[in-house]
């Protein structure tokens, strides 16, 4: 009895103490902290809101410092490097949402697989090479304890890219650039092509480019597993849901030269759980859109875009859903275990797949032809008419073909110039870019993931300088144009 | 004691009126029609006795030294360390003489490590057997040895696979390819006959048809005798 009295007051003294003296203008009330401890004791006791037999397991945390939109490969390159590259050790707590954990729709395991430096862009030259030392050391870079080592089944056969009378010198040219930056590519006429290819038709053929080294095909689907379990095992939280709303807050505030700009910048995220109605908001400190083709929906919800046209706060990020077929087909009079990932002058492409004369191959489309990227229903016809011609012309033993299987995957078109979106936005200043790639981001997806965290620990590019894929080219109109994009 | 053991590979060396046999030994070995017996009665000590093996095997070796030391290579000897271990500066005087084969079979060497290699022009003979770290993204480095290399040899190499293959094609004058024994080739026939057709001059080694099929359990001929039932 005594001892539970002076028990109780030993335990109320301090805290009453505690309460009272430290009332009104003290350390503690200055960010308004005491208030909200205040509200959380309320919710506590019995009347409030706060259920403790509640099971919040299922939902994201309340908090955390960067929060990644979109769990492909982009996304997760950026979580595994923001953990990689941070100091010290644990400081950064990252969560990844993603809505389809089956990745049915993501761009990143429909894709063909392929990596090659032969870009004219040199920034895109080398991203592409560090990412394929980071695939050739990739056991190094993703090891997880305990696990076994991953085999991405790399074919190192090489691209090869066909240009006509045309397109000739701007293949010499982007060939100088290229090989400026480090890539091993070699211009062929077009006897030595049929030399060394034989089964090539080089009618209409002026020049050709053919990467010997570093340049091939790989599994994407292996290197999303890879970076997925190595992120988990760095600490990285995952959420199944969908970012449904950005609660922002502005500041009006004077540029040097006196004009008025209003910053904005994230402070909550709101994750809806998938199939209910349920949602969490979680406080973030950074968001990064790595949305892929629906990167443009994502930054419509954080306002981008919402303003007069022709203002920054009007422009819009130009990413959108585009859908591309890939066939692949049998047929066993078809080129050899030599065979490239072969790029017609007419945008075909088609390369080899594994040992038994089957064969991955497509088109893109032009802008009239654009089908609806509603959904990945596959138009067999696009086939018949507008991929089949070519290739029987490039290749003669295609003439007799058979298709196996076809499927649809979108990709994330940047409709402005073709090249990928790094960096902040310069408005809303704490929502960072990943995303934009069209139809190359899976092989650049190691480099820039680096590139974006390097922006987000340091504050500026430190490998690669990636400052001419910044956002704000959209709103200053100077384009990055990417020729070689397939 | 000593167990009996397996049959050994080594044959014993013949033994000429030259030479001290060991003991009592050297009475056997004159006579030809005596030599079969002299080597059984030898293989039968040797079986049971390490010591006698050991022994056999010295004799061996300081024979096998002897025949060494009689070769020469480009007119000249044998370049040897001497008893330090040290390697005379004689051969700083051959930088100019262009090297024709390199043998690094069971080596270590990787990615990185063939810079040196690929660094040889003149490069004919390039032997890679059981190489250890040798995969398909080392086989996509020999291009620069396209206009020299003449023989290629890439046996049981556990991490090249047919996709490393593919890549050979560049090696024009390549004549002999070995591709046995690749554990990491999905299908050696098949790889073999597509190899064969993208390799139209070169004689391709190794991958034999029937490697795909599987043997039944390994029948060895039995020299002791079973119980098999009659």
């Amino acid at each position: 009895m005594l001892r539970r009295t002076l028990l109780l007051g030993l335990c109320r003294g301090p805290l009453g103490r505690g309460l009272g003296t430290h009332r009104g203008g003290s350390i503690l009330d200055r960010d308004g902290k005491m208030s909200e401890i205040k509200k959380k004791i309320q919710s506590i006791l019995p009347g409030g809101d706060w259920n403790p037999l509640y099971d919040t397991s299922h939902l994201p945390p309340e908090s955390s410092d960067v929060v990644i939109v979109g769990g492909g490969v982009l996304g997760l390159s950026v979580a595994y490097w923001l953990k990689k590259l941070e100091k010290p050790r644990g400081a950064i707590r990252v969560l990844v949402v993603e809505r389809d954990h089956t990745y049915s729709r993501a761009s990143t395991v429909l894709s063909v697989g392929g990596i090659r430096q032969q870009f004219s862009v040199p920034e895109n030259v080398q991203l592409s090479l560090f990412s394929i030392d980071f695939l050739r050391n990739i056991n190094e870079y993703l090891a997880v304890a305990d696990d076994p080592p991953l085999d991405i089944q790399f074919n190192p056969s090489g691209y090869l890219l066909l240009a006509s009378e045309k397109g000739a010198a701007i293949m010499e040219n982007n060939v100088k650039v290229q090989r400026q930056e480090g890539a091993k590519v070699c211009l062929m006429s077009p006897e030595q092509l049929r030399n060394k290819f034989p089964w090539i038709n080089t009618e209409g053929v002026a020049l050709a480019s053919y990467g010997m080294e570093h340049e091939g095909w790989f599994d994407p689907w292996c290197l999303l597993q890879g970076l997925r379990r190595k992120v988990q095992s760095m600490g990285v939280l995952f959420c199944h849901g969908e970012v449904t709303r950005f609660m922002s807050s502005s500041n009006l505030m004077k540029t040097a030269s006196g004009e008025e700009v209003n910053l904005k910048r994230i402070h909550e995220v709101h994750v809806k759980i998938d199939q209910s109605l349920e949602y969490q908001p979680v406080e973030c400190a950074i968001v990064i859109n790595a949305a892929g083709a629906w990167s443009g929906q994502v930054a419509e919800l954080a306002g981008i875009g919402k303003g007069p046209p022709g203002t920054l706060q009007g422009t819009k990020l130009p990413v959108e859903l585009r859908k591309r077929y890939v066939y692949l087909w049998h047929c066993p009079q078809g080129p050899g275990l030599e065979t490239p990932f072969v790029i017609d002058p007419s945008g075909t492409y088609f390369r080899r797949e594994g040992l038994g004369h089957n064969y991955l191959g497509g088109c893109s489309p032009t802008e009239e032809e654009e089908p609806d990227p509603g959904n990945l229903e596959v138009d067999h016809d696009f086939f018949q008419d507008r991929v089949w011609p070519p290739l029987a012309q490039r290749v003669p033993a295609f003439e007799t073909l058979k298709v196996r299987s076809a499927w649809a995957g979108y990709y994330d078109y940047n409709t402005f110039d073709q090249n990928g979106v790094v960096g902040p936005h310069p408005l809303v200043i704490n929502m960072y870019f990943a995303t934009g790639f069209s139809g190359h981001g899976l092989q650049q997806a190691p480099a820039v993931g680096r590139a974006v965290a390097e922006m987000v620990l340091e504050g500026h590019f430190q490998t690669i300088n990636l400052s001419s894929f910044l956002f704000s080219r959209f709103y200053s109109g100077e384009k990055v144009q990417e020729h070689n994009i397939i | 004691m000593a167990a009996p053991k397996a049959s050994l590979h080594l044959v014993a060396p013949v033994w000429n009126g030259g030479t001290r046999g060991i003991g009592g030994l050297s009475r056997v070995v004159a006579p030809e029609g005596n030599q079969k017996k002299g080597r059984s009665l030898l293989q039968f000590l040797a079986d049971r006795f390490y010591d006698v093996e050991a022994l056999r095997d010295h004799l061996l070796r300081k024979r096998v030294s002897k025949v060494h030391q009689k070769n020469r290579f480009q007119g000249r000897e044998w370049i040897r360390p001497n008893q330090r271990g040290h390697f005379s500066l004689d051969f700083l005087k051959l930088q100019a003489v262009p090297v024709e084969a390199v043998d690094a079979s069971g080596c270590a060497i990787n990615y990185q490590g063939l810079d040196s290699l690929l660094a040889l022009k003149e490069l004919q003979s390039l032997w890679l057997q059981r190489c250890p770290h040798v995969d398909d993204w080392c086989l996509s480095r020999l291009h620069p040895l396209a206009s020299s290399l003449q023989e290629l040899s890439l046996a049981g190499c556990p991490r090249v696979s047919e996709r490393g293959l593919a890549c050979l094609h560049h090696l024009w004058n390549l004549r002999r390819l070995d591709i046995s024994d690749l554990p990491a080739v999905s299908s050696p026939g098949l790889t073999r006959i597509l190899v064969e057709e993208m390799l139209p001059s070169c004689e391709v080694l190794g991958a034999d048809w029937a490697q795909g099929l599987k043997l039944g359990p390994e029948e060895q001929p039995r020299d002791t005798a079973g119980p098999i039932p009659a």
